[in-house]
């Protein structure tokens, strides 16, 4: 029996079945008479479909069906944008191309047969005739007159002129006036590079029909499983209420399954036309085409600030990558998730930014693992170390000069959102003494006389996480409310079965909420259950996304346990005859104030609960509840991240040594889980730093197409990460969590980056794009090496004359 | 045209008439229902579909199923003896070595082998013999504390 409380480091719940081979992910689910799809995709960037001809595929071994985006034009309806700023324009989106492919990996037609190989034959087999059109890959140039149009036509038609999205802004102060005022304007141009997500599990769905009830049930790969259902039943015109997904084990999404997929509503609507179990399952290649990418922005910034070190203004212009449709949150990613976070942890007072979402001809982009907040704290603490470069100061004092001073609730910022909580200076001031700053600097310079390039990067970063107060998310755009749901039942032996709306995808909920369970009610985790991910379970919920689960989620598991504890005290009080104010609930025993003696256990009174034979006046039978919590605030997670590199002078190679992590995401359910979510978003916040990049070239065909060319961290990449924590409790919920799945990921990449610089400063180097690969930093060696032999020749020559 | 073969898998004798295009790695989830043996890629580089041939770590997807004709092959399923967890598994869990699971399976394989070969590996051992299996969710952390765990722990048996 393990009774657990909250903060402590329990082994998960989860992994017995995970490390013994019996996880059920989709692909692990087989129905009798089950057929299998495979996907026609588009090898053009963009293209007119002619002519779809499935003569020969048809009569192929084993095929049972084939359709095109014609023949299912009205099934399949369209994938709305389910986040709409003002004046967005919103192109139809069908699942299956019908007259024009936008991007290589458009599907096109859909094959149906009795096994998979003999599916993906059929589909090689159909014949498209395409007319290739110009096609344009960069967000930038697609918004230039002349480009090639995506969707062509008037915004009222369902075109997007120019191929422009929306334009967004948000400002706050006055920054051409702070600019005017200030003694140093520091300007860059940063890319902040295409990536892919790579959940280890590629996507997959598995749909069955029942003709007689119209019931359809869909196991995918979601985060959404709720979300899921109600999009694709006002996409597909299908009755809410039959249809049942569920999100069985996902093997990572990472933002990438958190939204509705073309192939999601193909493979129901196809099992639905056939009366027969269907299965797609997403190969890795098709995985690099067809599921969402991440980040993809263009950005001209500016800080702006004083001698002495302080900072007052930061503006930025940018063009984001959208791909060739809107993806579900497509919208918010680039705007809202971005520009409210451009103040950081600073008293930065004037703030502008204008974003521009752009269609081109490549793969749709939405939430990657930080979703905004990344592309949002690699501007800012990149351009603070421009700045701190910009007036000879170093890097933790002009942060340290400029942070916002520790506050318990609410801090109003210029972007216009209130920070729950902060502390800031205490994160930075762990890190540093994690790290030994002074020593690193003595190391450094004697580094640097023996001729290594060794760099320290900081990155004092900020988040925005606990999706959401719906009320504030619906005024932004939002199409659905965000808040999170619980249902608590007790049986009648005490034992605890709680259904969550959230829908974990290795975050380890079955721990964590069991945990909150057990810390509540006093009985051990062994004795709760958690089920997530099947809408037939569980009451509406929103899903995991944006650091939300426990924060939200969490939440409303707390509120229903309240809730149970409440009517279960009230029964103790009646039975054992004394005043409710009069009975003590801890470890799991109502207990009479001052008579300890007197007492009666939680599955006592769950039984009692349900025997019903002595009841008070008024209380029904049962004990169960449920809450839906819908938070005022959002949560804002911070920290401090420290990267030390190292750089070969003679390859450009450059190998994180050191990696220091102190994050503040307010009190804990489980340090370990939380650790562990931690060092993966570390993992992938260098990988953004050092090496991956989606990479197209100009006719829209993804050159970085499959694992061998496009850079996954391995395990050699990285040290061991040092980790540690303050704890900062936010006001907003009842547990005082935050949110910990993305910080790692948000914080490391301009950590990483800040300190390649470092490393370079010395030869006159302020600024590298990511992914800072070898060839990159050793050309940047090279430029510097002759600009330097250049100047020397110079004023050599000057000096001649 | 299908060809027979018979291998061994987890001690059981398998027997089964495969076309001679089949990979192993489909043959061990589709054709033997073991579905602990992920596939997460098709070009051979995740790792996930990771088992023993012959005592040897495997991609499963390298292999054609009739080139494992006659081979032993161990699975993910057919570690653990006797209701115990092979120490491998156990480190896993204990060291919170896996998050999502998907790698999981490959990645136990994979260092099952790496420790037979080498039971005292470095830290830089470790991670070089991990290359050849991707991992989002960890950053490889505690795969690393866990491979370090196991190969402890077998020294200690």
């Amino acid at each position: 029996m393990t009774m657990v409380g909250i903060n402590e480091s329990v082994k998960r719940r989860e992994d017995p079945r995970l490390i013994s081979g019996q996880g059920k992910y989709v692909d692990d689910i087989r129905l009798p008479g089950m057929l299998h799809l495979s996907l026609v995709r588009s090898p053009h960037a963009h293209a007119r479909i002619k002519r779809v001809d499935v003569s020969r595929a048809s009569k192929m071994d084993g095929v049972v069906a084939i359709f095109t985006g014609a023949d299912l034009q009205e099934q399949l309806g369209s994938l709305p944008a389910g986040w709409v700023l003002p004046d967005l324009k919103q192109p139809k989106h069908p699942p299956l191309a019908v007259d024009k492919v936008r991007y290589v990996g458009d599907a096109v037609a859909a094959v149906v047969a009795s096994a998979p190989y003999l599916a993906a034959d059929a589909a090689r087999a159909v014949k498209v005739t395409y007319e290739s059109l110009p096609a344009i890959v960069d967000a930038e140039k697609a918004t230039k007159r002349g480009a090639p149009i995506l969707h062509e036509g008037n915004a009222d038609a369902g075109g997007a002129p120019n191929n422009v999205a929306f334009d967004w802004e948000v400002n706050g102060g006055d920054y051409a006036a702070a600019a005017k005022k200030a003694d140093v304007v520091v300007r860059e141009r940063i890319v902040n590079q295409r990536l892919i997500p790579n959940a280890m599990e590629p996507r997959g769905v598995v749909a069955d029909y029942e003709p007689a009830s119209g019931q359809l049930t869909m196991w995918t790969s979601t985060q959404i499983p709720h979300l899921l259902r109600l999009l694709f039943a006002l996409v597909t015109g299908h009755p809410e209420h039959k249809l049942r997904v569920i999100a069985p084990d996902v093997g990572g999404g990472f933002g990438s399954k958190l939204y509705i997929y073309a192939e999601e509503v193909i493979t129901g609507i196809v099992a639905k036309q056939l009366g027969r179990p269907v299965k797609w399952i997403e190969g890795r290649q098709e995985n690099y085409l067809a599921t969402t990418h991440g980040r993809d922005h263009i950005t001209d910034v500016e800080i702006c600030g004083n001698k002495d070190g302080t900072i007052t203004g930061i503006s930025c212009e940018v063009n984001a990558n959208l791909g060739a449709y809107l993806s579900t949150f497509a919208p918010l990613i680039p705007t809202i998730l971005f520009g409210i976070m451009l103040v950081g942890v600073y008293k930065l007072e004037n703030v502008k930014c204008k974003v521009r979402g752009a269609f081109t001809n490549t793969t749709p982009v939405d939430a990657y693992r930080g979703a905004g907040r990344p592309e949002a704290t690699y501007l800012v603490e990149r351009m603070v170390d421009r700045f701190a470069d910009a007036v000879g100061r170093d890097p933790v004092a002009v942060r340290r000069k400029n942070m916002i001073p520790a506050f318990k609730r609410g801090k109003a910022v210029a972007t216009g959102v209130k920070y729950d909580s902060g502390d800031y200076k205490k994160a930075l001031d762990k890190a540093l003494e994690m790290l030994d700053y002074p020593k690193f600097k003595v190391e450094q310079r004697a580094a640097r006389k023996e001729g290594k390039l060794l760099g320290i990067g900081f990155s004092t970063y900020i988040e925005i996480c606990g999706m959401a107060p719906s009320a504030v998310a619906s005024s932004l755009g939002a199409g659905a409310g965000l808040w999170e749901s619980s249902l608590v039942r007790i049986h009648p032996t005490g034992k605890a079965t709680v259904y969550t709306g959230t829908s974990p995808h290795g975050q380890g909920h079955y721990t964590s909420m069991s945990q909150i369970v057990s810390s509540q009610l006093g009985i051990p985790m062994e004795d709760v259950e958690v089920v997530h991910g099947d809408t037939a379970a569980q009451q509406f919920g929103t899903g995991t996304f944006g650091s939300r689960s426990v924060v939200v989620g969490g939440s409303a598991l707390y509120m229903s346990l309240q809730k149970v504890v409440a009517k279960a005290r009230k029964l103790a009080a009646h039975q054992m005859g004394v005043p409710e104010k009069q009975v003590q609930f801890a470890n799991g025993r109502f207990v009479v104030e001052d008579v300890p003696d007197k007492s009666m256990s939680f599955p006592d009174i769950a039984l009692q609960c349900y025997l019903a034979k002595d009841l008070p006046k008024g209380m029904e039978p049962g004990l169960e509840a449920v809450s839906f919590f819908d938070p005022e605030n959002f949560t804002w997670p911070f920290g401090c991240h420290v990267a030390v590199v190292e750089i070969d002078e003679e390859t450009g190679d450059t190998k994180l040594v050191r990696y220091v992590g102190v994050d503040d995401v307010g009190k804990v359910i489980n340090p370990m889980i939380v650790d562990g979510m931690v060092h993966g978003g570390v993992a992938q916040g260098v990988g953004q730093a050092l090496v991956e990049q989606a990479v197209y070239s100009n006719d829209g065909q993804l050159l970085s197409g499959s694992m061998m060319d496009y850079a996954v961290p391995t395990a050699e990449m990285f040290p061991n990460f040092e980790t540690a924590r303050t704890e900062t409790p936010s006001p907003t919920n009842p547990l005082g969590v935050k949110g910990a799945g993305e910080t790692g990921t948000i914080a490391a990449s301009p950590a990483v980056i800040n300190a390649v610089v470092d490393a370079l400063s010395h030869l006159g180097v302020t600024h590298i794009d990511m992914p800072a690969t070898s060839e990159k930093v050793w050309r940047l060696i090279q430029g510097a090496k002759e600009e330097r032999r250049k100047a020397r020749q110079g004023s050599r020559n000057g000096r001649k004359r | 045209m299908s060809y027979m073969i018979t291998m061994r898998v987890n001690g059981v004798e398998h027997t089964a008439h495969v076309e001679a295009r089949l990979l192993l790695s489909h043959l061990i989830r589709d054709v033997l229902d073991l579905t602990g043996t992920h596939i997460g890629c098709d070009t051979s580089s995740c790792g996930a579909c990771t088992v023993l041939v012959n005592g040897q770590a495997v991609k499963s997807c390298t292999m054609f199923a009739v080139q494992a004709n006659g081979a032993d092959i161990t699975t993910v399923e057919g570690l653990a003896k006797d209701g115990k967890y092979h120490p491998v598994q156990q480190a896993f869990w204990d060291q919170h070595g896996l998050q999502c699971g998907f790698c999981t399976p490959g990645m136990i394989i994979t260092t099952v082998a790496l420790l037979k070969k080498s039971p005292k590996p470095t830290e830089a051992e470790i991670r070089a013999g991990l290359r050849g299996n991707l991992c989002r969710c960890t950053g490889y952390h505690n795969i690393v504390k866990a491979v370090q765990a196991a190969a402890e722990a077998r020294r200690s048996s």
